[in-house]
C-alpha cells in the first residue's frame, strides 16, 4: 500500500483525505509540508533532469492541490465537479433580488470609501465582508457534508464568488489609496 | 540520475565525498561567494583577505578585463570602458534605464534576440548593451566577468571543480531580469543549482542560525534593488507568503540624490563622463559618512579645474532622500495586504543590503513596524551565507538540519486578451513551482492561427506589463469561430522561470517555448560568447568535461547502489537484474575512457532507473502521510 501520484487520483486523495468540504486546514498545512519536503525540486537539485523534471511536476501538483483545498471556495468549487455539478459562475445570473442589492451596496461604498482615501472606513466593510463569507461558508458545510445538497451548494459558491470579488475590490481600493 | 536519494534517521550512509558548492550574492556595488565548510557557512576571501568583490568591470583596448577594486580604481579615469551597476541593467531594455545622460556609458539598443517562434516585445528592442573600447558587451556578459572571478576564487580556495552555484537574485526580479542573471552564470562556466531571492537567502542564514518561529518580514535595500519579504518560519519550514519591492531602487538612487544637490549647489549643468563618475563617487563616499557622523564635507577639482566645497548634512540628507524611503513603505504594505497579515503579526525584521546601514532607513523601518529592526548579521554577506546554505543542500551534500524552503513568485503572468488588456494565468505570490492551464478559443471562422503574448505584471493594460515574449500556433485546422480549444499551459519553475506551452485540443498541435526571448539571449548566443571566451583553453574544457563525466558516472553508481540496498525491495528481479546490467555496463564505459561512451551510459542507467525512483518517491511520500489512518482512504 503505497501513495501514488496517480494523475487520476483527486486532490483529496493526495493528501490522504475523504473529500469533504470541512476540513482541519492545520492539519492541511502540516501535510502540505510533509508532502513537499520528499517532492520539492530542490530535493532532487543534484539528479537527473528526468528526476528533477518528475520532482517539478509533483512539488506542482501538491502547490495546486494544496491552494484549491486550503481556499473555501475553490474547494467547494472542486468537490462539486468531483460531483459532476458545475457551478455555473459565468452562466447562471439567477441571483435573489436582495443579494444582488446589497452587493450593489457593498460596491458603492467600498467606491465611496476609496474616493474618500478613508482606510477605516475600508478596514470596517473588510471585516463586514469576512464575516458574511464565513456565514455562507458555515452554510456551505451543511449544504454539502450533511445535506448533500449540491445544487443549493452550487449556488452558495455562486455567493461565495461575489463576495471574492468584493474581496479583490476592497484589496486593490487599499492598493489606491496607497498609491 | 534518476533516484531519490532519502536518508533514515539514525542510519548512516556510505561515505560520501564532499562536493563543492558556493553561493553567489551577484550584488549590483558589491559581489560574494561563500561556500558550507565543516557545516558552517562563511565567506571566501579573495589574496588579499577581502571578501567583498566591487561589482566594476574595465575592458581595455587589448581586450583585457578588469575585475574588482583595480577596476574601480579607474572609474573616475575612464568612465565610459568602466562598468559599474551593471545588474540594474540586467535583462532591461535602454526605455527602461531611464535618463542615460546621468550615467557616463554609451548605450546601444540592440535589436531583438528573437529566434524561433519568439518574437520581440512590444517595444522591438532587446536588451540595452553598452560599447566599449573592447567591442559592444551585453549586461550578460559584463555580470560573467564578475562571477568568473569569484568562481576561479572559490575554486582556488575549496582546491577543486565546483559542482555548482546557487546565484541569488532580487525578489522583484521578473522573469527577463531572472533568466539573463541564469545566462551570465552560464557564461561564467557556473552549473546553476538555482536561482535564489536574496530576501529568502538572507531567512535562511538567519533563521538557521537563530532556530525563529513566527512570521519574519525582510527589508533588503541593495545598491539598485528593493525586496520587501514575508516569511513564515515553522519546524524547519521557510515559506514565503509574500513579496514585493522596486527593481529600480536602491543605494544608488541615494547618491544620485546627492549628485543632483552638488550638481544644483553649484550650478553645474551637463558634465562630461568623468566628472559625473567622480561626483559619483564622492556622493557614494558622503552617504556612508552620513552613516557615523552629523555632516560631512565633499570636495573634487572639476577638469574644467572649478573646484567644489560643499558641506552636507544629515537632516539635508535626510530631507532630499525623505521620498526614496517613503517608496520603499509602500511594497511593504501591500506584501502585508497579500499575506493577510497586519504589522502586529510580524515578530521580526531582518535588514539586508549596504543601504540599509542608512540611519533614516532603519528609523523609517523600525517606525513602521513598531519595533526595532535585526541588525545582528552583517547585511551585506547574510545573501551569500544563505546561498551557501542552498548550494550546500542543492548539491546533495548532508546536513544535520533538515529543512524545505517554500518561495515564490513576485509578479503575476499573463496573456494579452482583445483590446490589449492582460489576463492574470498565475497570480503573484503564488508558489512555485506551479502550473497552470487555460483554454481560448478562435474569434473568426476558419481561423487557422492565433498569437500569444505572454506578459508579466499587475497592471491592466499589457503596455503597462512587462512583455517576455509573442508566439504563434500555426495549423489550427479551420473551425467555425469558437470551436477550436488551445489550451495555453504556463509552468514556472523552482527558480521562477517561465515555460509556456500551447496545445490544440482537437489536433494535438503544440507550441512550447522557453521564455528567455526578447530581453534575453538566445542558446546560440551563450554558446557563441562560450567559445569566444574559451578558444584558446579548448584542451581544458575537454580535459574538465571528461572529469565532470566521471565524476557524474561515480556519483550515480554510488547512488543507485545505495537505493538499491536501502528499497531493493521495491523491484521485481527483471527490474533489478536491468538496473545492475546498466551500471556495470556504465563501469565498464568508465574503465575504457571515453566521454560519450560514459555519456551515453549514464543516460542508460537514469532510464533504467526512472521507475524505481517514483517507486521511492511513492514510498517516501507514504511515510510522510504516516500517522493518518490511511488504510481508511482510497490509496492505492
Amino acid at each position: 500500500m503505497t501513495h501514488s501520484f496517480d494523475v487520476s487520483k483527486n486532490h483529496f486523495q493526495l493528501f490522504g483525505l475523504v473529500p469533504a468540504f470541512k476540513l482541519d486546514t492545520a492539519q492541511l498545512e502540516l501535510d502540505y509540508r510533509a508532502l513537499q519536503a520528499q517532492v520539492h525540486p530542490d530535493k532532487s537539485a543534484h539528479l537527473s533532469d528526468a528526476e528533477q523534471r518528475l520532482a517539478m511536476q509533483r512539488s506542482t501538483l501538491v502547490n495546486e492541490a494544496y491552494q484549491i483545498l486550503r481556499s473555501p471556495i475553490r474547494r467547494a468549487r472542486y468537490l462539486l465537479s468531483l460531483h459532476g455539478i458545475d457551478t455555473q459562475e459565468e452562466t447562471n445570473t439567477a441571483m435573489p433580488v436582495d443579494f444582488l442589492m446589497a452587493q450593489m451596496e457593498w460596491r458603492e461604498a467600498v467606491a465611496e470609501a476609496e474616493q474618500a482615501r478613508d482606510v477605516a472606513a475600508l478596514e470596517q466593510l473588510d471585516a463586514r465582508m469576512k464575516v458574511e463569507t464565513r456565514e455562507f461558508e458555515a452554510a456551505l458545510a451543511v449544504k454539502m457534508d450533511h445535506e448533500h445538497d449540491y445544487q443549493i451548494a452550487a449556488g452558495l459558491v455562486r455567493k461565495l464568488r461575489f463576495m471574492e470579488k468584493l474581496a479583490e475590490d476592497i484589496h486593490s481600493a487599499y492598493d489606491e489609496i496607497d498609491n | 540520475m534518476a533516484l531519490l536519494q532519502i536518508s533514515e534517521p539514525g542510519l548512516s550512509t556510505a561515505p560520501h565525498q564532499h562536493r563543492l558548492a558556493v553561493g553567489i550574492d551577484l550584488g549590483t556595488t558589491n559581489s560574494l561567494v561563500a561556500t558550507v565548510r565543516n557545516g558552517i557557512s562563511v565567506v571566501l576571501n579573495d589574496e588579499h583577505g577581502r571578501a567583498m568583490l566591487p561589482s566594476v568591470v574595465r575592458y581595455a583596448a587589448d581586450g583585457a578585463v578588469v575585475v574588482g577594486e583595480p577596476a574601480q580604481a579607474a572609474q573616475s579615469d575612464d568612465p565610459v570602458n568602466t562598468i559599474l551597476s551593471v545588474k540594474r541593467f540586467m535583462g532591461r531594455g535602454l526605455a527602461d534605464v531611464g535618463d542615460t545622460s546621468r550615467l557616463p556609458y554609451r548605450f546601444v539598443e540592440a535589436p531583438s534576440t528573437s529566434s524561433g517562434q519568439v518574437a520581440s516585445t512590444s517595444s522591438g528592442h532587446g536588451m540595452v548593451q553598452l560599447r566599449t573600447v573592447a567591442g559592444v558587451k551585453s549586461p550578460v556578459e559584463v555580470s560573467a566577468e564578475i562571477l568568473k572571478v569569484l568562481r576561479v576564487r572559490a575554486e582556488a580556495s575549496l582546491g577543486g571543480e565546483l559542482v555548482g552555484a546557487v546565484i541569488t537574485v532580487p525578489a522583484y526580479f521578473d522573469d527577463a531580469q531572472r533568466q539573463a542573471t541564469k545566462d551570465a552564470a552560464k557564461l561564467a562556466g557556473l552549473n546553476v543549482l538555482r536561482l535564489l531571492n536574496e530576501p529568502t537567502a538572507a531567512a535562511i542564514a538567519y533563521g538557521l542560525d537563530n532556530a525563529s518561529e513566527g512570521v519574519y518580514a525582510v527589508y533588503d535595500l541593495g545598491g539598485g534593488t528593493f525586496d520587501i519579504s514575508i516569511l513564515r518560519l515553522s519546524r524547519g519550514v521557510f515559506e514565503v507568503l509574500a513579496a514585493n519591492g522596486d527593481s529600480a531602487l536602491g543605494g544608488d538612487d541615494f547618491d544620485q540624490r546627492i549628485h543632483c544637490w552638488l550638481l544644483e549647489k553649484n550650478q553645474l549643468s551637463a558634465l562630461n563622463p568623468k566628472d559625473t563618475r567622480l561626483l559619483l563617487t564622492l556622493a557614494r563616499a558622503a552617504k556612508e559618512q552620513l552613516t557615523e557622523h552629523d555632516e560631512t564635507r565633499i570636495t573634487a577639482v572639476l577638469s574644467s579645474g572649478e573646484l567644489i566645497d560643499n558641506v552636507l548634512t544629515q537632516t539635508e540628507f535626510q530631507s532630499m532622500s525623505q521620498n526614496l524611503i517613503q517608496r520603499t513603505l509602500q511594497p511593504l504594505r501591500r506584501a502585508l495586504r497579500d499575506a493577510k497579515l497586519a504589522v502586529a503579526d510580524v515578530k521580526g525584521v531582518v535588514m539586508v543590503g549596504g543601504a540599509t546601514r542608512m540611519p533614516q532607513v532603519q528609523l523609517a523601518v523600525g517606525e513602521f513596524f513598531g519595533q526595532t529592526p535585526l541588525t545582528n548579521l552583517d547585511p551585506d554577506k547574510v545573501v551569500a551565507l544563505g546561498a551557501a546554505i542552498q548550494a550546500n543542500l542543492l548539491a546533495g551534500n548532508r546536513t544535520s538540519d533538515d529543512w524545505l524552503l517554500l518561495d515564490v513568485i513576485p509578479l503575476s503572468l499573463g496573456l494579452e486578451t482583445m483590446g490589449g488588456l492582460a489576463e492574470k494565468i498565475i497570480p503573484r505570490n503564488s508558489t512555485i513551482p506551479t502550473a497552470r492551464a487555460q483554454e481560448f478559443t478562435t474569434y473568426k471562422d476558419g481561423q487557422t492561427a492565433m498569437s500569444l503574448h505572454v506578459v508579466q505584471g499587475e497592471r491592466e493594460l499589457v503596455s503597462d506589463c512587462r512583455s517576455l515574449a509573442k508566439f504563434e500556433l500555426r495549423g489550427i485546422p479551420a473551425m467555425v469561430a469558437g470551436a477550436a480549444r488551445i489550451r495555453v499551459t504556463f509552468q514556472v519553475d523552482a527558480d521562477g522561470l517561465l515555460n509556456v506551452a500551447a496545445r490544440e485540443m482537437g489536433s494535438g498541435i503544440e507550441a512550447a517555448i522557453v521564455v528567455k526571448p526578447s530581453y534575453g539571449l538566445s542558446d546560440a548566443e551563450i554558446t557563441r560568447m562560450l567559445q569566444d571566451s574559451t578558444q584558446h583553453a579548448q584542451d581544458d574544457m575537454q580535459a574538465r568535461a571528461q572529469r565532470e563525466q566521471e565524476t557524474e558516472a561515480n556519483q550515480l553508481c554510488d547512488a543507485v547502489q545505495q537505493a538499491l540496498a536501502q528499497d531493493g525491495e521495491l523491484l521485481d528481479l527483471v527490474q533489478r537484474a536491468h538496473i545492475e546490467e546498466q551500471m556495470a555496463a556504465l563501469q565498464e564505459a568508465l574503465r575504457s575512457g571515453g566521454q560519450q561512451l560514459i555519456k551515453r551510459a549514464i543516460t542508460a542507467l537514469n532510464d533504467a532507473t526512472v521507475s524505481f525512483a517514483q517507486a521511492r518517491m511513492d514510498k517516501s511520500v507514504t511515510r510522510a502521510l504516516a500517522g493518518k489512518n490511511i488504510s481508511d482512504l482510497d490509496i492505492k
